[in-house]
């Protein structure tokens, strides 16, 4: 008997403390799944209330949004599809407006290429000292983290009726808008990539004599370039959509036009612009996503 | 020379060096042999200042390393060079690249972050590559190249800065044997050509014996051992290793340079 107890592995000192050990983390673990699930719940429970998100309500809501759908979709005609602008029913007439379009798609998409460019340049200076492998100092560490989150934190539009407020209607306001709200998005992303790299070779430059800036630049910056690349790609992306919205308050690109047709009634123009944002915001995404391809195989020279 | 007086380091209650004193004379290739936790990382790092010590006094040639600061300890690195275990070579940058890192604490700091470096600097960088038999590889990416080849780069690299000192912490640990003597022959071959200091950790007593002028054992943050390689008897370093440490020490065959002598003095 006491010798089939001894032969039981389960039975020795050091599995029991080992099991007692994993029981205790369980139980905590469980604890721990129970809480975080409740306050969910609740969460969940109150903000249906403050929504006022209610089944019935969104039920009889949704014909509303066909009928909606519905009124701006263009009468177009088959037989005379070709036809002039002066034809109602053609492609031409329901696109009549197409070179002022044109014109305010290149501003929506030259405000988001200047907003990623200026907001990547931040992120780029500014996730150095907000990642916490690459500092001594909690000091800056801390302060660099805190301006990055404020950044992000307030929305776009926010800062877009800002700087319409201080520097007029028109682009300017929406880049600036674009390039604030990107370095604090980007520049927590690039912190964490940064967070991740290696320590082997920022020693081997350190200890050859390199200083901390020499360090991110040699050490850190060629390992982490391929995914900023990535970052500020998708980060593009996003901004075409954000900039599309900010003339909505004034700050510039094709937001604007779309805003005003949307409170004149103005129906068919408005599924003619939505179409235009939604075919140009998809051939970007393409084209990024190639790009962003092409980025992640790329070979680092000094 | 580069002296030792006193040398202390603590991390939180863990004595890595204690009393550390060690006189080493220029060019000499001294090797430094302890069980697994003796502090033998601990003394390099803190004789490059990529830590600092808690107490005591580095000397090198009369100026006091252990008060350096901002600039003029970034040029004390670049006289005392480092190579370490795992090669520290930037992977995504190709190989020249990774030599010319180590002129960084010689080149002019813009010039340096814009990449740029001179005609002469790329030329002391091959050469310090051919020296090491790897000028095929410099425009080859670093992460392409096999552990010894790395090691070699690094070496290189470390020629480059044009050291006093050449400190490699284990730098044959993670090497096959042959790849292993390769590097401690150029490790060698620099220290009696150039006359360059070499301090190596080392990990195999016949490495030690085979190539070092002196060795220097260390057992849990002291020197307990300072002397020719001829005097380290096995009596002596049953007392480094312990009788357990000592087994396992002659059973190592996986990185040993002297293979043949070891075997033979198995055998014997
Ligand atoms: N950064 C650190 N933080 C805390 N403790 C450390 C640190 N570096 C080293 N130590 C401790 O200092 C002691 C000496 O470590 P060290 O790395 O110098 O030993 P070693 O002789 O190089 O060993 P090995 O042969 O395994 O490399 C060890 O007890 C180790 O745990
Ligand atoms: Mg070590």
């Amino acid at each position: 008997m006491t010798e089939h107890l001894r032969s039981d592995p389960t039975d020795r000192p050091a599995v029991r403390a080992f099991e007692r050990h994993r029981q205790e983390l369980r139980a905590k673990r469980r604890r721990g799944a129970i809480l975080f699930w409740a306050i969910l719940l609740v969460a969940v429970a109150v903000s249906v209330n403050v929504a006022q998100f209610f089944p019935q309500r969104l039920l009889a809501g949704l014909p509303r949004v066909g009928d909606y759908l519905f009124a701006t979709l263009p009468e177009l005609r088959p037989d005379v599809l070709f036809e002039g602008t002066r034809t109602e029913g053609s492609l031409a007439y329901w696109y009549f407006n197409l070179p002022k379009y044109l014109l305010l798609l290149a501003e929506t998409i030259n405000m988001a290429l200047i907003g990623t460019a200026l907001g990547t340049t931040g992120a780029l200076i500014l996730c150095f000292p907000a990642s916490h492998n690459l500092v001594r100092s909690t000091w800056i560490y801390t302060a660099t983290r805190r301006l990055l989150e404020f950044c992000r934190a307030v929305p776009e539009i926010i800062f877009a009726i800002l700087f319409v407020y201080t520097f007029g209607v028109g682009p300017l306001a929406g880049v600036l808008a674009l390039a604030i709200h990107t370095a604090g998005a980007l520049g927590k992303l690039f912190s964490e990539v940064n967070e991740n790299v290696p320590a082997g070779p920022i020693e081997g430059v350190r200890g050859a004599g390199g200083s901390w800036l020499q360090e991110m630049r040699f050490a850190v910056l060629p390992q982490v370039l391929p995914n900023f690349l990535s970052y500020a790609l998708l980060r593009f992306e996003i901004n075409i959509r954000s900039s599309s919205i900010l003339g909505f308050v004034g700050a510039g690109g094709i937001g604007q036009e779309l805003y005003y047709v949307i409170s004149f009634n103005h129906y068919e123009e408005v599924s003619a612009i939505v179409l235009l944002i939604v075919l140009t915001v998809t051939s970007i995404d393409l084209l990024s996503a190639r790009l962003r391809q092409m980025a992640a195989g790329q070979e680092q020279f000094l | 020379m580069l002296v030792l007086r006193d040398v202390e380091k603590a991390f939180g209650k863990v004595r890595a060096l204690r009393d550390v004193c060690l006189d080493v004379p220029r060019g000499q290739m001294l090797g430094v042999i302890g069980r697994s936790g003796a502090g033998k990382s601990t003394l390099l790092r803190t004789i490059n200042r990529l830590g600092d010590p808690s107490a005591g006094a580095i000397r090198f040639d009369g100026v006091d390393v252990t008060g350096l600061a901002g600039r003029e300890l970034m040029a004390w690195r670049g006289r005392c060079a480092m190579i370490f275990q795992q090669f520290n070579l930037v992977g995504r940058l190709d190989v020249i690249s990774n030599v010319l890192l180590g002129r960084l604490a010689r080149t002019g700091r813009l010039a340096s972050l814009l990449g740029h470096f001179s005609d002469e600097d790329r030329a002391r960088a091959i050469l310090a590559l051919e020296r090491l038999d790897m000028a095929h590889a410099a425009l080859q990416r670093a992460d392409t190249l096999s552990g010894g080849q790395q090691q070699r780069v690094a070496i290189a690299r470390a020629l480059v800065q044009e050291p006093d000192i050449l400190l490699a912490d284990e730098p044959i640990a993670s090497l096959d044997p042959r790849s292993a003597q390769l590097v401690m022959e150029a490790l060698r071959r620099i220290n009696r050509e150039d006359g360059i200091t070499v301090i190596a950790n080392l990990h195999t007593l016949d490495t030690a014996r085979a190539y070092c002028d002196r060795i220097v054992g260390m057992r849990e943050g002291r020197i307990v051992f300072d002397g020719r390689p001829d005097e380290l008897t096995v009596e002596r370093a049953r007392e480094l290793y312990g009788s357990d440490g000592l087994e396992e020490m002659l059973a190592e065959t996986v990185t040993s340079t002297a293979l043949p002598a070891r075997l033979a003095r198995v055998a014997a």
